[in-house]
């Protein structure tokens, strides 16, 4: 079984890719028992991966943009 | 032709009444109509019923609203108030009266736009635009969401409140589009395009404004700003209005929301508060496979452990060891059997046979000579000639016969 290229780094991915990352390491885990070595290494990482989403959850802040012509800009509110 | 005094009655009142009722029920014309006029002695007794009066110059004609009807009325009556009133005309046998019941009282001018409306409603149905298989499904977890709506009115910051609260990993993309008057039905039909038309599209369009009469939400009755929703490719919620304001957007959206919020809130199903319960679940069920996997690994070295002792090769020593001890015990105890005398018999005769042996008779001197050149082994004298090979007890030397003796 041939792994695919070194996983990005958890801090680097956005929040879909993350979570989705996250729920495939516990189809994995649910699945075939792994070796203990891998299973460690997967659980690890699925640690920092829901981290990375409850920060990235903690952390949003609604994105306003107004189309203005064909410009999206910030949007002044009152 | 005079009257004769004494001819009989043709009527009884309650015959002549019911006679005048049937022919004012049974004509359509008087049935589902609207009439305009003005609110006169208008009164509300305990029965939560409204009676009023509807006049104009030339007349007068009496009304009633049931109190299912009244208590959904937003109007406030007032004497003198022009109005529009929609119903059907019937008889009241009891006070021999014809009357209005009145199922809808809208202020004047808007009974005709009703009546527009309906029309509108029917033209545009006739076109499919309501259909409910054209619906689309809104998209759970939207990314990105595009509304419509006036930049300064409260929808818009009702909106954005909304989706702050809920789902604040969000992007939002407003296109301002006036949403009343004549500058209106152009410039939402244009933001519904220019939504569709963006490079990165909304998930959902939210298309809403504030509450107002019929003629302030008259534009989102227009027929190109209803198509213009219809053909929208992106879903579009709509929120126009109050609870029980409906516009034509409302019926060609694919989601109608009875307010700015509602449509805000049917936009964002899954919140952020949801995303984190499922992220802390996952975490949680990490955490309990895990350590399922180290009880069944724990368990199975256990297991085999012991299956590995059982079958070492100390193990097999040990067993094999165990097996010479019993065989040996038993050889020991057979030895006190009448087997015992057999086996000092055999060994009698082993001795004797060893005795005769080849191996045992080079022991005592004796040697093999063979004849170098065929391998003939020499027993007699004449045989020996030439070189020989002499095995003893112990290898083989070769020699060479000078001569013969005698």
């Amino acid at each position: 079984m041939v792994k695919a290229t070194t996983p990005k780094s958890v801090e680097e991915l956005p929040y879909e890719a993350a979570f989705s990352e996250l729920q495939d390491i516990v189809a994995t885990l649910e699945g075939e028992p792994a070796s203990l070595e891998q299973a460690m290494a997967l659980f690890e990482r699925g640690q920092a991966l829901a981290m990375r989403c409850t920060k990235l959850l903690d952390q949003a802040e609604l994105k306003v943009k107004r189309l203005s012509g064909t410009e999206l800009v910030d949007l002044e509110e009152d | 032709m005079q009257p004769s005094l004494f001819a009989a009655a043709q009527w009884t009142v309650t015959t002549l009444t019911k006679y005048v009722r049937d022919a004012l029920e049974s004509d359509v014309r008087l049935q589902d109509i609207w009439v305009e006029g003005e609110i006169s002695n208008s009164s509300r007794p305990a029965s939560g019923h409204l009676y009023f009066t509807l006049k104009d110059a030339g007349a007068a004609l009496k009304c009633v609203m049931w109190r299912s009807s009244a208590a959904r009325l937003e109007l406030t009556l007032q004497d003198g108030m022009a109005v529009a009133a929609h119903g059907r005309i019937g008889v009241y046998e009891a006070g021999g009266q014809y009357q209005l019941y009145v199922d809808r009282l809208v202020p004047a001018g808007e009974g005709a736009l009703y009546q527009e409306f309906l029309r509108l409603k029917a033209e545009l149905a006739a076109e499919g635009l309501f259909d409910p298989e054209r619906k689309r499904q809104i998209p759970a977890s939207p990314r990105r969401i595009g509304v419509v709506t006036s930049p300064s009115g409260a929808a818009l910051r009702d909106v954005l409140n909304t989706l702050r609260r809920r789902t604040p990993m969000l992007e939002v993309v407003l296109v301002p589009s006036a949403v009343q008057g004549e500058d209106a039905p152009a410039q939402l039909v244009q933001a519904l395009s220019q939504l569709n038309g963006l490079p990165q599209r909304p998930d959902i369009i939210l298309l809403v404004r504030g509450g107002g009469s019929i003629e302030d939400l008259w534009a989102f009755n227009d027929r190109q700003v209803v198509r213009a929703v219809a053909a929208s490719e992106v879903p579009v919620i709509s929120g126009v209005g109050h609870e029980t304001d409906f516009t034509l957007s409302d019926f060609a959206a694919d989601l109608r929301a009875p307010t700015p919020t509602a449509a805000a809130e049917l936009a964002t199903q899954t919140t952020g508060a949801d995303l984190l319960e499922k992220t802390k679940s996952a975490a949680l069920q990490l955490g309990n496979l895990l350590l399922e996997l180290v009880r069944l690994r724990r368990e199975e070295l256990t297991s085999s452990a012991s299956e590995l002792r059982y079958y070492s090769p100390a193990r097999r020593i040990q067993s094999d060891r165990q097996r010479l001890d019993e065989f040996g015990r038993r050889v020991q105890s057979a030895q006190s059997h009448r087997l015992a005398l057999q086996f000092s018999e055999l060994e009698g005769w082993r001795k004797r046979l060893l005795t005769l042996s080849p191996l045992e008779v080079l022991g005592r001197g004796y040697a093999v000579v063979t004849r170098r050149s065929d391998g003939v082994v020499i027993r007699k004298v004449q045989q020996a000639r030439g070189g020989i090979s002499v095995r003893v007890s112990d290898g083989e030397f070769d020699a060479e016969i000078p001569s013969r003796r005698a």
